[in-house]
């Protein structure tokens, strides 16, 4: 730790600090949702650990506690979660070989990715990719357990505003794509089909028919 | 919770999927160069598929609207995150806002 502490300077470790933080903040409300949801603890606790990428778990659990299939949910959760393919082209090699590859590989999630592509060399590159990515492979379980534990105690969670943070998450980490106009349009077209479709198809659907914007994006490029 | 082998199943199927899917890019980089509009459509598809999960979870709950309070946190959250406010608070003021409009009355 020490070493990677000397590598990346105060102001990273900060911020890498401050990022976990609010993942473990968000993983409060991810098991407090969820047992609201009337998932038994293990749920949330299992997803944290096995799946580490917040929207898709979210998005698992909204469509099954409306009503969805849950394999339906694992594929809008597969969907969700394909932007780590082009996370995975676009890293230098920042996990090692054999277990630490396995390791590495599982932590791969935004916050790791955004911290290891923003420093300038690649042992620091490595540092932050693994500091960031072990602290959310502990902070988000943590925060999803402790939420959960909470959750079951606590059962007017709505009184708390903890359904609005998932929504704010999801925005926070969109955000920056959405500086680009084009982007944003398709964006804004798509939210708009979903909530469109919302009173006429199944739990899940509505997300996935939002993807026809991004036929607004292809027109544009050709 | 309604079928828990499905549920069990939909979630390994998650976990399983999204191993593979973090495996592959990898695996992939040392061997071929994806078109950079190729890669360029997936991660604006990417961001339309969150930006419709952001408005349905905003606004709706099962199939009909969820109410002012839970939108207007959102709405508030929305426009800090714009302003480049630091994550956590952005967060917190969804909760805070939605929180406190329930505590005036507003559903």
């Amino acid at each position: 730790m020490r070493s990677i502490g000397r590598t990346l300077g105060r102001a990273t470790l900060r911020d890498i600090a401050l990022t976990c933080l609010a993942v473990f903040v968000i993983g409060l409300s991810y098991g407090a949702i969820a047992v609201a949801s009337k998932f038994p603890l293990w749920v949330p606790a299992a997803q944290s650990v096995l799946v580490l990428a917040g929207a898709s778990e979210f998005l698992f659990i909204g469509i099954v506690a409306a009503g969805g299939n849950p394999i339906a949910a694992a594929a809008a959760g597969l969907l969700v979660n394909t932007r780590h393919l082009p996370y995975g082209l676009a890293l230098p090699e920042v996990t090692g070989r054999g277990w630490r590859r396995l390791l590495g590989t599982h932590v791969m999630n935004d916050e790791s990715v955004v911290f290891a592509l923003a420093q300038p060399d690649l042992p620091r590159k490595r540092a932050a990719y693994w500091a960031c990515g072990l602290g959310v492979l502990i902070c988000w379980p943590g925060g999803a357990t402790a939420g959960a534990l909470i959750g079951s105690a606590v059962h007017n969670t709505s009184a708390f505003g903890l359904d609005a943070m998932f929504p704010a998450v999801i925005l926070g980490l969109i955000v920056p794509d959405l500086r680009n106009r084009g982007t944003l349009r398709a964006a804004l077209a798509g939210a708009a089909i979903a909530l469109i479709t919302t009173p006429f198809l199944p739990a899940g659907l509505p997300v996935l028919a939002a993807l026809v914007a991004v036929l607004l994006l292809t027109r544009e490029q050709t | 919770m309604k079928d828990t082998t499905l549920v069990v199943a939909g979630m390994a199927t998650l976990a399983a999927g999204t191993y593979v899917i973090r495996l592959s890019g990898q695996a992939l980089r040392a061997r071929i160069t994806f078109p950079p509009r190729a890669s360029k459509l997936l991660e604006a598809a990417a961001v339309i598929l969150l930006a419709a999960l952001v408005a349905t979870t905003a606004l709706t709950q099962g199939h009909g609207f969820a109410g002012l309070a839970r939108p207007a946190g959102v709405l508030v959250a929305g426009v800090l995150a714009w302003r480049r406010a630091p994550f956590l608070v952005v967060v917190i003021a969804a909760a805070a806002v939605t929180a406190l409009l329930r505590l005036a009355g507003v559903h």
